[in-house]
């Protein structure tokens, strides 16, 4: 391995250093602190969905699951007590009769709580969704959801902001290790040296195994870049003020959804073949092993999906679960074993990082290794 | 959430696990018995428990 063992004491020492910002890492959203103004301000719209909350147990609840979700601004922490927030608010697109776009402060400095004005239209914000409202910032509800007209939206959210921010790093690395080929004879330099052993582990451990020496190549680049997104991505979740992007349901599809695509496209006959008129197999057993082979294409890539996205949610909400106990214990027994508790399992996560980034790399080489196969049952049978 | 659902979901989570270590414990005896062979039985093993994972992990959620 080219980490040399100070490297790796650096790491860790920085880690350490750096684990008690987790428990800042959990952006609280301006919401809560507009229902304060709100109801100060005794306006009509008592009716919102989830109270404020009262006891510690709830807190932490609603800490987490602010933290899961997308945001429309990037909230570094915030004092309920004294409404202040500390962070910065993203753009806010929209298209609603042409494009609409503003600043996502819009929301918390109108003279209504939570109401945007933009050209003449009123725009609310409730749970994270935005509607169109009037000048009163009423929404019309039925069975507790909304049911105004929602424009399409398509801001720059914390998600989009933190996948910017990693096709921004992975783009320099690369492009970085790529020069130091050129200018050192060969041999990389800087952060590259880490980063080449992946790879090369990618192509010799992963690629060339699962889908062949002659076919390989036209798939390395998907496979590289699936890998050290969802890698940066995972230890973007990890890292002080970080947030769960690939813990989000709608990113893990897209990305299944591409290997699907490319799975179906660059598929051989051979493939279409077994799939659709399975050889070898009694004529009345085709239609329905048809069924179930197209079944099976569906249910490949959606536990791609679940996958990823069950495991970095599920890590998540453990992990600031423990971190949360130390507000309910209030103790320093409490306190320390929270901070050991938290401490091991977010070394585990760093490896589940690698772990699940590797596992989708790996079954994606899979399932393009399957679309290649070549002819060769018949040796099999005989 | 009702209490069925709750049930089925552990039985889900225990038969998930069931599955994980009887694959965990085959790769041990596999390495055991072909240590230089542990690198393709490792790679296999991840596959195959990350697989069941996913079935517990969906358990989890759709309750």
């Amino acid at each position: 391995m080219v980490i040399s063992n100070k490297a790796l004491r650096f790491i860790i020492a920085t880690f350490v250093i750096c684990l008690p910002f987790i428990s800042f890492a959990n952006p609280e959203t301006a919401t809560t602190n507009a229902q304060n103004v709100e109801s100060q301000e005794g306006s009509k719209s008592g009716h919102e969905a989830h109270a404020e909350p009262t006891d510690v147990k709830s807190e932490i609840k609603e800490f987490i699951n602010h933290h899961l979700l997308d945001a429309h601004d990037f909230t570094f922490n915030a004092n309920k007590e004294t409404g202040e927030h500390y962070g910065f608010s993203l753009p806010i697109i929209l298209w609603d009769n042409g494009l609409q776009m503003f600043s996502s402060s819009e929301f918390h400095h109108g003279p209504i709580a939570d109401v945007a004005e933009h050209n003449g239209n009123f725009y609310k914000i409730h749970h994270e969704k935005i509607y169109k409202t009037d000048a009163s910032g009423e929404l019309t509800e039925e069975h507790g959801h909304p049911t105004n007209v929602r424009p399409l939206d398509l801001s720059i959210t914390k998600s989009v902001f933190g996948i910017l921010t990693v096709a921004l790093v992975m783009f320099l690395v690369f492009a970085g290790l790529a020069k130091s080929y050129a200018k050192n004879g060969g041999i990389s330099s800087g952060v590259g040296r880490f980063f080449e052993p992946l790879v090369l582990y990618v192509r010799d451990e992963i690629a060339i195994p699962n889908i062949g020496e002659k076919h390989y190549k036209k798939y390395m680049s998907y496979l590289l870049t699936i890998f050290f997104f969802i890698l940066f991505l995972n230890i973007l979740g990890l890292a002080p003020f970080g947030f769960n992007v690939t813990g989000n349901i709608t990113i893990t599809l897209s990305l299944a959804v591409l290997t699907y695509l490319i799975t179906t496209f660059t598929a051989n006959k051979n493939y279409w073949s077994h799939m659709l008129w399975m050889p070898g197999v009694p004529v009345i057993l085709r239609p329905v092993l048809a069924l179930i082979e197209l079944l099976g294409t569906i249910i490949k890539p959606f536990s791609l999906m679940i996958r990823l996205y069950a495991n970095m949610m599920a890590g998540h909400v453990v992990l600031m679960s423990i971190i949360g106990l130390m507000f309910i214990f209030k103790s320093w027994i409490g306190s320390s074993l929270s901070f050991v508790l938290a401490f091991a399992l977010s070394i585990l996560e760093i490896l589940v990082a690698f772990l699940q980034a590797y596992i989708f790399t790996m079954l994606s080489s899979l399932y393009f290794g399957a679309g290649n196969e070549e002819h060769h049952h018949e040796e099999a049978h005989h | 959430m009702q209490i069925p659902e709750i049930v089925g979901a552990g039985l889900i989570v225990i038969g998930a696990g069931l599955g994980i270590g009887r694959i965990g414990g085959s790769a041990m005896d596999a390495i055991a018995r072909q240590p230089e062979a542990s690198g393709k039985i490792q790679t296999a093993m991840i596959i195959a428990a990350a697989l069941i994972e996913g079935i517990g992990f969906a358990a989890l959620f759709a309750k």
